[in-house]
């Protein structure tokens, strides 16, 4: 197989590779890692490989194909896996020096489905330090190169995702999202990436930042394989008491429907400041949108501008304390030299966390202290139920949502890393949807003069995600990404 | 004036103050207890609660706190902390409870975070019944919640123990009720009282065995003292590892003692966590309020809000068992019992089941209710048996009481019968057969006897003929000598007087 042909692989195309014979599950898998092996210098975006388990699970797929037997939706698709994602026996760093030789003892559900379904696992992407970024700079094993243009951050903190789709190095891959951490990086590499209603996809096995915000869910070169890979791995989990009995349609046969006269909102809030590049990208994606027939209408979610203190205030709560279990006692690297039980945790989480978690368990365990309690974590939450209030509201008028994903596209290594502020305000318009739990998604939308990706965000009722993805899909078809 | 003296078993230290000072003072005492839920399985994953396996084994992803894994709660646990509300008068938190994550390092602790519930408790609002100096006292119930329990850190016993602490993590998500009394508690004996009638309930009702050597019931106090008339209450301190009854006695006496001392002698007390050492039996400061833990409460994301449909609720409560105190107010009311004796006959659901079973083959529950009290519990105390284990069948039992109540056999032939019964289980008729014990009511047949003891004891006749009754007692004993006892003694009074009349 050629390097060009790797790198443009989609699921069908592996699918009719595989059926016509023309390479077996093994020797994909082995021509994938190659190449993946090869190309991944450039951008670090995997930060170890999983050769034995990834051969393991193409001889699989050949022996159901062998057997005449289906071997399910992904057989024999190579896949990168977000290094937050457990995975049974293969290491799972976190991009954490704590759990720098961490090896998992199980797997997690979407991992267990993806290969139930015949996904080939090639290796665990690079990330934000315990996936706290928007950059992928806070990676302990350091930062990760966009292949549109290398001298620039490829978004966070699923950086190593969407770079490795995006590089063609897997044709999807697993990320995870608290508050953009999918869609910021999948428009930043100019891939689709979606964030799942919250409880569609299990958590169980996601290593938990902000627990009521953390959401696992797909990357993808196109629309169609990222509502596959979505198929696969929603649904009830009864590991997971968060996740939802929904029953899961089936979003791939639910693509090509018409969408002429779906309502799309479009928040005066977020185009107010919006005089860039982006803007004018997101604008002529309005414009093709309204070509295809939707009815495009102004609308309003009032509480936007809360939305980043508030976001901030409830994952760095229940960051402080999701991260208290790395205390150098159990998995977690231990300090040596310390004489007592403080001094063993101070310095085993002193020197194992990076500056961002650090930050961020500074300021959770402040907003969660006596006596400021009420003042930020649960104002935040206050604030929170308004926000999801705007887009129930909103929901009544229109069937969609459509924003820009962020203000600005992918910006150089180092220009933000000094300034926190300026990184987390980069969230603005993803943060919204996170905190109400609703699906949204990343679509490209064009490039910048400079070649640089553009997204469109689209979100939707909680549940809709066959209605955003058909809403992405004909958008795709229709040539959104070159608007 | 002799200074009254609170001293711990091998303690050398002791607190001086004189009875009538402390008389001038009152204690407050609320009491937390934790109690260890009897589930097979663990509150939010699927591993075994057993006691005594090899550590570090009865463990998963979950109560281990592995990255990435989450709690699911388990229903049975649920099911019996609502009864355990439900046995202490409490409200079901409606529309729902809460779970909330305390946050605290520990090696012991392996999330970093006990799940546990904060400001919305399964439970509130209820009162425990106690007896005390034959008084009732209704002590409030402030809360009922459940949690998580953490695993055991063990610092001695191993060759390098001086230099390491090792973690056993077994134990680690075994469910835990925390039952929060009102301070309502005015001396150690009501404290007492209130834990045992409170393992008693818990025991009935069979949400735990409340093995305290195993630490399914574990106390701590809140104590403060307070001059008498005062209506205010005095700065408070909580007493930790009052984990057996005596303890918590010997704790709450010193520690009351102590507080009683710091303010007479001028003093104030520190508001602080004090920690009861059973070898000095002393309470000893640990941390003071500044230094006091903020556990940081925050709603625990990973678990959804409890819901207790009215339905379940229903279901729960139609699964209850009699209560201790409904048990005792029948026991006075169908079966005559005195408040003491059905206090006794309830202190245990065994007991009170086996007293049952007797009483109702008998045609004299009040004498089967002191053959239980007394004969009984004292054969089986001495054998160091449990009730469930007596030889002797309630139905047997009731069949000995009424042989006596008929007046077949005498009270005193019954203590032999039920001697030989304990010992070999068998029937009173059964003994009574083989043994020819049967009571002699044939009048023809004692008043041969009598007459012969009459006739071979002529100097005392007279002395009775001649007003002296109490020889009376002499016949009747030779009589009883001469039929081994089987003489029926009211017929043998009466054939005497008759005779000798």
């Amino acid at each position: 197989m050629t390097a060009t042909e790797i790198r443009e692989l989609t699921i069908e195309r592996v699918r009719q590779g595989l059926l016509s014979r023309r390479f077996s599950a093994l020797e994909l898998a082995q021509a994938a890692l190659e190449f993946a092996q090869k190309e991944n210098p450039k951008t670090n975006a995997y930060l170890h490989f999983c050769p034995e388990r990834a051969l393991e699970a193409a001889r699989r797929v050949d022996a159901q194909l062998a057997a005449g037997e289906d071997p399910g939706p992904l057989a024999g698709v190579p896949v990168a896996v977000k290094d937050v994602i457990l995975t049974r026996g293969v290491r799972t760093t976190c991009a954490s020096r704590l759990l720098e030789n961490y090896v998992p003892p199980y797997d997690a559900t979407a991992v267990v489905r993806l290969e139930q379904a015949g996904g080939v696992i090639l290796g665990k992407t690079n990330c934000d330090e315990f996936a706290m970024g928007s950059s992928n700079e806070n990676s302990a094993f350091g930062p990760v190169r966009n292949p549109v243009a290398p001298d620039r951050v490829p978004g966070g903190s699923s950086g190593g995702s969407a770079a490795a789709v995006a590089q063609g190095t897997a044709v999807v891959a697993l990320g995870s999202d608290t508050g953009g951490s999918i869609r910021q990086p999948a428009s930043f590499c100019g891939v689709v990436g979606i964030t799942p209603t919250y409880g569609r996809v299990s958590r169980y096995g996601l290593v938990a930042f902000a627990s009521s915000l953390d959401h696992i869910g797909p990357f993808a070169r196109n629309v169609r394989d990222a509502a596959l890979l979505l198929q696969v791995i929603a649904g009830r989990d009864p590991m997971d008491s968060t996740s939802a009995f929904a029953p899961v349609p089936d979003y791939v046969a639910e693509l090509s429907g018409d969408v002429r006269g779906v309502k799309v909102g479009l928040p005066r809030e977020y185009f107010r400041d919006l005089t860039s590049e982006t803007g004018e990208k997101i604008a002529q994606g309005v414009e093709l949108l309204k070509r295809l027939g939707c009815e495009v209408r102004e609308i309003s979610l009032p509480h936007t501008e809360y939305a980043i203190a508030c976001y901030y205030i409830i994952c760095t709560a229940e960051a402080s304390s999701n991260l208290a279990r790395y205390d150098g006692v159990r998995y977690t690297r231990r300090s040596p030299h310390s004489e007592t039980l403080s001094d063993m945790y101070r310095n085993s989480r002193g020197e194992g966390f990076g500056a961002e978690c650090k930050r961020r368990i500074m300021l959770g365990t402040y907003v969660l202290s006596a006596g400021y309690y009420e003042a930020y974590y649960l104002k935040a939450q206050k604030v929170r139920t308004l926000i999801a209030r705007d887009f129930t509201e909103a929901f009544r008028e229109v069937d969609l949502i459509v924003t820009p994903v962020s203000p600005f596209p992918a910006f150089r290594l180092g220009e933000k890393i000094a300034d926190p502020l300026a990184m987390y305000l980069s969230d603005i318009y993803t943060i919204t949807g996170s905190l109400a739990g609703i699906p949204c998604m990343s679509v490209p939308c064009g490039r910048t003069r400079e070649g640089l990706p553009v997204g469109m965000q689209i979100l939707a009722r909680h549940f809709d995600e066959a209605g955003m993805l058909r809403l992405a899909y004909a958008f795709e078809q229709a040539g959104g990404a070159e608007v | 004036m002799p200074a009254h003296t609170i001293e711990g078993m091998a303690s050398t230290a002791s607190i001086q103050v004189s009875p009538d000072v402390l008389a001038r003072y009152e204690a407050v005492i609320g009491l937390e207890v934790h109690v260890q839920l009897a589930t097979r399985t663990k509150i939010f994953c699927a591993c075994p609660t057993s006691f005594g396996a090899p550590p570090n084994t009865n463990v998963c992803p979950v109560c281990l706190g592995l990255p990435g894994a989450l709690p699911v709660l388990n229903r049975a646990a649920v099911e019996m902390a609502v009864k355990a509300a439900l046995a202490l008068n409490c409200t079901i938190r409606q529309p729902y409870s809460q779970f909330a994550r305390k946050n605290y390092f520990y090696p012991d602790l392996p999330k970093g975070y006990q799940i546990s519930q904060y400001d919305k408790p399964l439970a509130e609002n209820g009162w425990l019944e106690i007896f005390v100096d034959g008084r009732r006292k209704r002590i409030g119930i402030t809360r009922v919640h459940l949690e998580d329990d953490a695993g055991k850190s063990l610092h001695e016993g191993f060759g390098d123990s001086d230099r390491y602490t090792y973690v056993d993590l077994n134990r680690c998500g075994t469910p835990l009720i925390e039952i929060v009394s009102e301070p309502d508690l005015r001396s150690p004996e009501e404290a007492y009282a209130y834990l045992n009638e409170l393992k008693l309930l818990m025991q009935y009702v069979e949400v735990s065995s409340c093995d305290m050597e195993k630490g399914h019931l574990r106390c701590d106090a809140n104590v403060s003292v307070r001059q008498r008339g005062v209506e205010r209450f005095g700065t408070k301190t909580e007493v930790k590892n009052l984990n057996s009854f005596r303890f918590l006695k010997q704790a709450l006496e010193y520690e009351i003692a102590r507080q009683v001392a710091v303010l007479e002698s001028g003093g104030t007390i520190t508001q602080e966590t004090r920690l009861y050492n059973p070898d000095t039996g002393e309470t000893v400061g640990m941390r003071t309020k500044e230094h006091a833990h903020d556990y940081r409460y925050f709603p625990e994301p990973d678990l959804l809000p409890l819901k207790i449909s009215q339905a379940w609720l229903d279901r729960i409560r139609a699964s209850m068992p009699e209560l201790p105190a409904q048990k005792r107010a029948r026991f006075v009311r169908q079966y005559g019992l005195r408040e003491y004796d059905a206090q006794v006959l309830t202190l245990s659901r065994a007991l009170s089941d086996y007293f049952e079973r007797a009483a109702a083959a008998s045609r004299d529950p009040r004498a089967v209710a002191n053959w239980v009290m007394g004969d009984l519990l004292g054969a089986l105390k001495a054998e160091g048996k449990e009730i469930t284990e007596s030889p002797i069948r309630p139905e047997q039992l009731a069949e000995l009481v009424d042989l006596i109540a008929t007046g077949e056999i005498s009270g005193k032939l019954g203590k032999e019968i039920f001697a030989k019964m304990f010992a070999t289980g068998d029937s009173p008729r059964t003994i009574i057969e083989r043994e020819g014990l049967r009571q002699i009511s044939d009048a023809d047949a004692l008043s041969r006897i009598i007459d012969e003891i009459l006739a071979a004891n002529p100097k005392q006749v007279e002395l009775y003929k001649g007003g002296k009754a109490g020889v009376l007692g002499f016949f009747v004993g030779q009589v009883m000598k001469a039929t081994r006892g089987q003489a029926n003694p009211q017929l043998v009074n009466q054939l005497l007087k008759e005779k000798l009349g």
